[in-house]
């Protein structure tokens, strides 16, 4: 009990130092929100600062380690406790501060590095991804390897203390801005499919290396397809064992579908809000009735989503078995997000079409177009109902 | 609050899904409805319940109970829910005894919460007046002091309660929210008549009719003409009790079908074999995980009274509803033709998992409601 009460009340002075270090940190412009994509930080070589607001701001925060709380002090992470980071958060979430940088290396390769990585790639790899210095992007789909990505043909051939890197990616996000990439590649071509994968990681300046945008229907270009053209790396930047790169892979991926079954749950104006505005109501109920029922429907599942968000995140917390939820949270959230996109394209009408203008907020057209990629890119919800009927539902020959 | 079950919690449901599982399973509920139970349900599991601090559960420890509050009662609905077992539960110790809760006397409460949480004495609640649920819409006729004449559809347990608990309208409109009253009545009294109803899920439905039944200052429940406040707890109370009832239907349905998809062959394989199974079992799992994290959030809620629980119960009855709804629907088209014989179990799901749906609203009522309580 007084061990308790103990560390409840240094939580509580942690709270107090750290509100007191982000209100003297944080600069004033680093508070407003995020509005569009320049003023999100992703670091990198070449990452251009839109302001020296947030050039100061990843650059105070990675200093504590807090870019990654919870990655060990010896690698640039802040070394804190999962109540420690909870607190962290809640107080950047009060101060309304912005994320200080956000990439693939933290939300993605980070952890598999931590739980996979030989001390040397830890300590060569992980403090450049806290400080911000290496962007990184995922090599994982190929042409012809989408949903059935263990098919992938990209090869690398032993050379004695390097490999030879022949092939070509596709769906790389980012890939034109990114430093570095993680890239799955065949190493065997004997046996099942899965065995014969390895994970590698490359500087995408070595050469070989080329990238070619791909233009989706929102308009933008956030994919590239990269090809490698006898690209040299270095037997040391071999991520865990020759040919066991697929549990690496699917270890990251249960990563990248937390992330992406997220987008759901952010926080932006209700749907019934935007309606209130655009139809109306009539005596205390919005004016078009199928609307209301579809929006309310919407709203329903939404908190429903996000209460069994929280719901894992507890059991997990209690140490109880959650088992493939990262599956579920992916098709859910990702289905529901489209749901949303949907009728708030629906609720604006003709306003909603409006695209390709300069104005300086995004398109909702952009917006509803972009959500498709949801439930495609991470595996498909299809993909994702296969995994659940496999490893939950322990249906047959799944 | 988390939203993970305490080491209390989890005993109390282990020892509640033992019971039931053991004790009312779906063979009793068969039973009873073969040979035309004049009671519906046994009464001797009835206060074996009570032992296990069913009848109590949401009656606190000063009166009788156990005082587990409405997680605790969930946790008993949903396995109740799984195994279709016949018990007054949700007349007498959910809707009675939150309306003795929050309206009752001291007297009302002293003398009639303990007997209740013993499994002695059976309170039904009469209210509805409509097929359709619509609350507030109460034509029962309240002269002089007090004189009640009406009729009340699908009561439950009403055919062997021992004691009624009666909405009327004392003033107002005739769905009004204000001008409401609550009454004690006996059913035995001058002028009520009770006809129970054969229901499609086997369970106890009854009318009761009302013919200038006199009743006292003292069997008042709740403040006279804002008995809205307490009928709203007790609808609410029920309703949340429902939909983890609904819960447990789902999620027994559900399973008992994996266990068919894992089993039965056609074209020379398993039939879960088939993507187009496989696919539609998945989402169905992805919606009972919500229907638990719903349901589980909105019993705290109504245990801690947040302001927002009634919007959650809205959430949940609507979801457990619709779940539910689905997955006995596929467990029955799943099962094929065997799903449609009386002989097999899996029918008894669906039938009740609809009379749950319409027993204080249903999901359309309740999306209706949640908008509302939204502003829209």
């Amino acid at each position: 009990m007084s061990a308790q009460l103990n560390s409840e009340q240094a939580l509580e002075a942690f709270r107090h130092d750290t509100r007191a270090w982000l209100e003297a940190n944080c600069p004033p412009e680093m508070r407003q929100p995020v509005v569009d994509e320049s003023d999100v930080c992703w670091g990198g070589r070449r990452f251009q600062f839109k302001n020296d607001a947030q050039r100061v701001w990843l650059q105070r925060m990675a200093e504590r380690g807090w870019t990654v709380p919870e990655w060990p002090r010896q690698y640039g992470g802040g070394g804190l406790s999962k109540d420690e980071a909870r607190v962290l958060r809640e107080e950047m979430a009060a101060m309304k501060c912005r994320p200080p940088l956000t990439s693939f290396g933290i939300s993605m390769l980070g952890p598999a590095l931590l739980k996979y990585g030989n001390e040397q790639q830890k300590s060569e790899h992980i403090p450049k991804i806290a400080r911000g210095e290496i962007r990184w992007c995922q090599g994982y789909s190929e042409p012809g390897a989408g949903s059935d990505l263990a098919s992938l043909k990209t090869r690398a051939d032993d050379h004695g203390d390097h490999f030879v890197v022949n092939g070509s990616k596709i769906w790389t996000s980012y890939g034109d801005k990114a430093d570095w990439i993680f890239c799955l590649v065949r190493t065997s071509f004997t046996g099942k499919k899965q065995e014969g994968i390895s994970f590698l990681l490359f500087d995408m300046e070595s050469p070989g290396v080329t990238t070619r945008p791909i233009r989706l229907i929102s308009g933008y270009s956030p994919f590239t397809q990269t090809f490698f053209d006898n690209v040299k790396v270095p037997k040391e930047n071999l991520l865990g064992e020759l040919n066991k790169g697929w549990t690496i892979a699917k270890y990251l991926l249960t990563h990248e579908r937390n992330m992406i079954g997220g987008f759901g749950t952010q926080r932006v104006t209700p749907l019934s809000q935007l309606a209130i505005k655009s139809v109306g109501l009539a005596a205390g109920r919005l004016a078009e009735p199928a609307l209301r029922s579809d929006i309310a429907r919407f709203e329903m599942d939404a908190l429903a989503f996000a209460l069994t968000m929280s719901r894992v995140t507890d059991e997990a917390k209690a140490g109880n078995e959650t088992g493939a939820m990262s599956s579920m949270l992916k098709y859910y959230g990702t289905e529901l997000n489209k749901r949303r996109a949907e009728l708030t394209m629906s609720v604006a009408g003709s306003e909603g079409l409006k695209f390709g203008d300069s104005s300086s907020e995004e398109p909702l057209a952009s917006m509803w177009l972009r959500t498709k990629a949801n439930s495609i890119e991470g595996g498909t919800s299809e993909i994702q109902l296969n995994i659940i009927a496999k490893n939950v539902l322990r249906l047959p020959g799944a | 609050m988390t939203l993970v079950l305490n080491d209390d919690q989890s005993m109390f449901r282990d020892a509640a899904r033992r019971f039931a599982a053991e004790r009312a399973p779906v063979s009793q509920l068969r039973k009873l409805r073969d040979d035309v139970d004049p009671v519906g349900f046994d009464r001797n599991v009835w206060k074996e319940m009570a032992e296990m601090g069913w009848a109590g559960v949401l009656v606190p420890e000063e009166y009788g109970g156990v005082g587990f509050g409405f997680v605790g009662a969930g946790l008993i609905a949903a396995e109740i829910g799984r195994n279709l077992s016949a018990t007054p539960l949700l007349s007498s110790a959910v809707l009675a005894v939150t309306a003795l809760l929050r309206g009752g006397t001291q007297t009302h409460k002293e003398t009639l919460l303990p007997a209740i949480a013993g499994g002695d004495l059976l309170i039904a609640f009469a209210t509805d007046e409509c097929a359709r649920h619509a609350p507030y819409h109460i034509a029962t006729r309240c002269t002089g002091k007090y004189k009640l004449s009406g009729r009340k559809l699908h009561v439950l347990d009403g055919h062997v309660a021992d004691r009624l608990i009666v909405s009327a309208r004392t003033s107002g409109d005739i769905s009004s929210r204000d001008g409401i009253s609550l009454f004690l009545v006996d059913p035995k009294a001058n002028g009520v008549t009770i006809t129970r109803s054969s229901m499609v899920d086997s369970r106890n439905s009854a009318m009761v009719e009302l013919r200038d039944v006199v009743v006292g200052e003292a069997d008042v429940i709740g403040t006279f003409d804002k008995g809205a406040i307490v009928l709203d707890a007790v609808l609410d109370a029920g309703r949340a009790v429902l939909a983890a009832e609904l819960l447990g239907v789902a999620e027994e349905a559900f399973e008992r079908t994996l266990t068919y998809l894992r089993e039965r062959e056609q074209f020379g394989v398993k039939i879960g074999t088939f993507q187009a199974l496989q696919h539609r079992a998945a989402h169905l799992f992805c919606e009972i995980e919500l229907v638990r994290s719903v349901v589980l959030r909105t019993m705290q809620a109504l245990d801690a009274q947040e302001p927002t629980a009634s919007s959650l119960v809205c959430l949940s009855k609507a979801k457990a509803t619709d779940v539910a709804r689905i997955a006995t629907n596929e467990a029955v088209q799943m099962h094929g033709g065997i799903g449609m014989t009386d002989e097999f179990d899996i029918g008894f799901f669906m039938k009740r998992a609809r009379a749950a749906a319409e027993t204080f609203g249903d999901q359309y009522y309740h999306t209706d409601r949640f908008a509302q309580l939204s502003g829209y």
